[in-house]
C-alpha cells in the first residue's frame, strides 16, 4: 500500500467469456433486479411515513374559544393561552400557545401571534409604551402590530377571529410564518393592496400612514 | 496447531485470535507506514484529536441516552435528574456539552490547517470534500445537541429555524411542517430531532470518519508544503513516494506520539472545563406560555445570531437562503478549482488572508453575540434606576420628566450612566446633541430605528420628557440651542 499512490489494484483474472453469459450470471442479474423492485416497493411507504406531517396539514387548524368576548376589555391588549388543537399526551408545557388579544374599541379584536415576525421570537408587550418588543434581535412593533423599528419585514402575524355566542374564536393550530397562511392575512391596518410575488415576500406591508404611531388605529 | 501449546496463556489466547479474524497484517500495515519526517509535527495532531473526541461524543452520548427522556414533557425533567439526582450525572453532561464545543472548534482548526497547508489538492481532493461534509454534519450535531437540551432556548432557536425554512419560496410551507413533525414545536419535533442527533447524523458522521481516515492512510499525509514545491498531477505521487521513503519515518511512533499527547491534553481540558464550569443549561422550562425569556443559541452559533440581526430587511431572505449554499459550493469547488500548483501558505496570500478574515469576522460576530447590543433589555425600564446625578437641582417637571423616561420603556432601549439597552444611543448627553425642537420631533415621531412615541405619550408626558433630556449635558457643555430662535426673538 505504501509503493504508489493510489495503490495499484491487483490485476483480477478475466473470468473466460462463456462465464459472463453463463446461466449464473443471468441469476445473479435477476437477483439484483429482484431486490431493486424490493426496495422500490419498500421505499415508496418510507417516504409516505416521513413526508407524513406534510400530507396532514389540512388537519392542523380549528376553530378554539379564547372565552368570553366581553372578557377582553377595550382599550387593552392581553397575553392569553390556549392549548393548541392538534396535540399529543407527550407534549408536555409545549402544547400551550401563547398569543395576544387586542380589542382597540369594544366589539373590535385582533388576536396577534406571539412570534415576532421576523425569526419567531416571543414578542413582549409594553402597555406603558404601547409597544411589542422582541428579545431576539430587537424588533419592535405599535399597539396595532404593525412594524415600528427593527428587522422584521412586516408587522406581527394575525389569527383570523370571529365571534360566536359572544364567544372569542380564533381559527389557529400552526406556527406562523411568511410561508403559510400566516402571511397571506392582512397586514395590520394595511389599507393598500398587497404586492404580488417575489416582492411581497420581502416587503409585504407597505408603510401606510406618513407617520406611524401617530394615528389613532396604533394607540392601545 | 502445535504452535499453540508453546508460550505463556496469554500468547496463546493472542495466536488463537489472531489465527482466526487475521487482523494483525493490515493493522500492522497501517501503523508501519512511512510518512514523512516533516509531517511529524504538532501541527498535524488535530485530524486525530478530532476523532478523539468524537469518540468521547459517542460514548458520552450513549451514557446519557440511558437516562434521557426523548419526550417534550418529560426531557426537561429528565435532564434535571442527571444533573441533581444521579451521581456524577451532571459530570456527563458537562463532559458532551463540553466535548461539543472542543470537537467543533478543533474541527475547524483541523479545516483551517489543512487548508492553509494544501492538503487539499491533488491526489486528496475527495478527502477534502468529505471533510466538508463532516464539518456540516459536526455543526448539525451541535445544533440537534441544542434541542435535545430541550430547555427555552432550544424551543426558540428551533422557532427561529421554523422561521428560517418558512422562508424558503414553494416548499417553505412543507418545509416547516416537516422539520417540526407537525404544525408547531412540541412532542414529535423532539422525537425526530432526536432520531437526527443519535442515529442519522452521528451513523452517517461515523462511516465518513471511516473512509476519510482510510484515505489518509491510503494516500498518504499530506507533506509538509515548501515554497516553490509546485503539485503536479504527472509528478505528484512520485515525488511524494520519494519524500515518504527516502526521508520517512514509519507512523508508529515517529508521528503517533505527538498525536497521543495531543489527544490526552485534549481530553483532559474538556474533563476540566466539565469539571470547573459544570454542565450547560438546561435553563427555563420549555414552556412557550413563559414569554419572559431571553433566548440564544449556543457559543458557536452566536455569530449567525449577530448577522441575523444587523442584516437589513429587505436583504434578509436572500442572504439566509443564498449565501450558504454558496458558502458551502465554494468549499466543495474549491479542491477542483486550486488543485494543483503552490501549497505552502508563504505563496497563496489569498488563502492566508481569507482564513484571517474568517477568524476576525467570526470572532467580532462572536463577541457581539455576547452581549447582543442591538436587543432592548427587556428589564432596564423597571431595574435600572435613573442615575440620582441626573436628578440634582432639577425642576418638578424635569424629574416628572425622569419618571415618564422610565416609565414608558425608554431605558430598554436607551444607556443612562452606562446602564440600560444599547439599541439606541446613550442619553447621557443628549441635550447636547439635540436641540427643543428636535427632541419633541424625535420622540413623537420616531425616525431611524426608534419607534414613534406620538400615539403613547399625553402632550403633559412629552414636555416633561423633553424637559428632563434637555437637562442631559455635561456641565461643561451647553444644550445645543436653535441659532434661529434667539433672531426671532430680537
Amino acid at each position: 500500500m505504501d509503493e504508489k499512490l493510489p495503490p495499484p489494484n491487483p490485476p483480477e483474472p478475466s473470468p473466460p467469456e462463456r462465464e459472463l453469459h453463463s446461466r449464473r450470471t443471468f441469476l445473479m442479474n435477476v437477483g439484483i433486479a429482484l431486490n431493486a423492485a424490493v426496495a422500490a416497493a419498500i421505499a415508496t411507504p418510507v417516504v409516505v411515513y416521513l413526508i407524513g406531517p406534510v400530507l396532514r396539514r389540512k388537519e392542523y387548524r380549528a376553530w378554539i374559544d379564547l372565552g368570553n368576548a366581553c372578557d377582553f376589555p377595550a382599550g387593552e391588549t392581553k397575553l392569553i393561552t390556549f392549548k393548541n388543537p392538534f396535540t399529543d399526551p407527550w407534549d408536555g408545557a409545549t402544547a400551550n400557545i401563547p398569543a395576544y388579544v387586542r380589542c382597540s374599541e369594544p366589539g373590535k379584536f385582533t388576536v396577534f401571534a406571539i412570534n415576532c415576525a421576523h425569526l419567531g421570537c416571543p414578542v413582549r408587550w409594553f402597555a406603558e409604551s404601547q409597544l411589542f418588543m422582541c428579545p431576539c434581535h430587537g424588533g419592535v412593533y405599535y399597539a396595532d402590530g404593525s412594524r415600528a423599528s427593527g428587522p422584521p419585514e412586516r408587522g406581527l402575524f394575525t389569527y383570523e377571529i370571529k365571534v360566536e355566542n359572544g364567544k372569542l374564536m380564533i381559527k389557529a393550530g400552526q406556527v406562523p410564518t411568511l410561508s403559510n397562511r400566516a402571511a397571506n392575512t392582512p397586514c395590520p391596518s394595511a389599507t393598500e393592496p398587497i404586492s404580488p410575488g417575489l416582492v411581497s415576500r420581502i416587503a409585504p406591508c407597505p408603510p401606510t400612514t406618513k407617520d406611524p404611531g401617530t394615528n389613532a388605529s396604533t394607540i392601545g | 496447531m502445535s504452535a499453540d501449546h508453546k508460550g505463556p496463556w496469554y500468547k496463546r489466547v493472542y495466536d488463537w485470535l489472531e489465527q482466526r479474524v487475521q487482523l494483525e497484517g493490515p493493522i500492522a500495515d497501517a501503523a508501519l507506514h512511512p510518512v514523512p519526517r516533516s509531517t511529524a509535527s504538532w501541527w498535524y495532531v488535530f485530524g486525530s484529536a478530532s476523532l478523539t473526541l468524537l469518540i468521547l461524543q459517542v460514548v458520552t452520548g450513549i451514557l446519557l441516552g440511558i437516562v434521557y427522556t426523548p419526550s417534550a414533557a418529560h426531557a426537561w425533567d429528565s435532564l434535571q435528574l442527571l444533573n441533581h439526582s444521579l451521581p456524577l450525572g451532571w459530570f456527563l453532561r458537562a463532559m458532551h456539552g463540553w466535548g461539543s464545543n472542543f470537537m467543533v472548534a478543533v474541527v475547524l482548526i483541523h479545516m483551517a490547517q489543512v487548508f492553509l497547508f494544501g492538503a487539499y489538492k491533488f491526489p486528496r481532493e475527495l478527502t477534502w470534500i468529505l471533510g466538508v461534509f463532516m464539518l456540516l454534519m459536526t455543526l448539525g450535531m451541535a445544533f440537534t445537541g441544542q434541542v435535545l437540551r430541550f430547555d427555552q432556548d432550544a424551543y426558540w432557536g428551533l422557532g427561529i429555524g421554523v422561521s428560517i425554512a418558512g422562508r424558503v419560496p414553494i416548499i417553505g410551507g412543507a418545509l416547516v411542517d416537516l422539520l417540526m413533525g407537525g404544525p408547531v414545536i412540541n412532542g414529535a419535533t423532539l422525537t425526530r430531532f432526536f432520531a437526527l442527533h443519535v442515529f442519522v447524523i452521528p451513523g452517517t458522521l461515523l462511516a465518513f470518519t471511516a473512509l476519510h481516515v482510510w484515505m489518509v492512510l491510503k494516500l498518504g499525509v499530506n507533506e509538509w508544503p515548501m515554497p516553490g514545491r509546485i503539485v503536479r498531477r504527472e509528478t505528484y505521487i512520485q515525488e511524494y513516494n520519494q519524500l515518504a521513503h527516502k526521508d520517512g519515518i514509519p507512523f508508529v511512533p515517529g508521528a503517533v506520539w505527538k498525536d497521543l499527547f495531543f489527544s490526552a491534553a485534549i481530553l483532559l481540558a474538556v474533563a476540566v472545563c466539565a469539571a470547573i464550569f459544570g454542565p450547560y443549561g438546561p435553563k427555563g422550562v420549555p414552556d412557550p406560555a413563559i414569554i419572559n425569556t431571553v433566548p440564544k443559541p449556543d457559543f458557536f452559533f452566536l455569530w449567525i445570531y449577530t448577522v441575523l440581526s444587523y442584516l437589513p430587511a429587505n436583504l434578509e431572505t436572500p442572504f439566509i437562503l443564498i449565501v450558504p449554499i454558496v458558502a458551502i459550493a465554494i468549499l466543495l469547488a474549491l479542491p477542483f478549482v486550486a488543485g494543483v500548483g503552490e501549497k505552502s501558505w508563504w505563496r497563496r496570500p489569498v488563502a492566508l488572508f481569507t482564513v484571517l478574515f474568517l477568524a476576525v469576522a467570526f470572532s467580532q460576530l462572536t463577541n457581539l453575540g455576547t452581549y447582543t447590543p442591538w436587543s432592548p433589555q427587556m428589564n432596564a425600564w423597571s431595574s435600572a434606576a435613573v442615575p440620582v446625578n441626573f436628578l440634582r437641582n432639577r425642576t418638578p417637571l424635569e424629574r416628572q420628566g425622569a419618571n415618564v423616561l422610565q416609565e414608558k420603556q425608554c431605558r430598554n432601549c436607551h444607556a443612562l450612566g452606562g446602564v440600560g439597552g444599547m439599541r439606541g444611543p446613550a442619553l447621557d448627553s443628549v441635550a447636547t446633541r439635540l436641540t427643543e425642537d428636535q427632541l419633541y420631533r424625535q420622540v413623537l415621531l420616531g425616525g431611524g430605528n426608534m419607534p414613534a412615541y406620538g400615539s403613547a405619550l399625553s402632550p403633559a408626558e412629552t414636555t416633561a420628557l423633553v424637559r428632563f433630556l434637555e437637562t442631559l449635558h455635561p456641565d461643561y457643555q451647553q444644550p445645543a440651542t436653535d441659532a434661529s430662535r434667539q433672531v426671532a426673538a430680537q
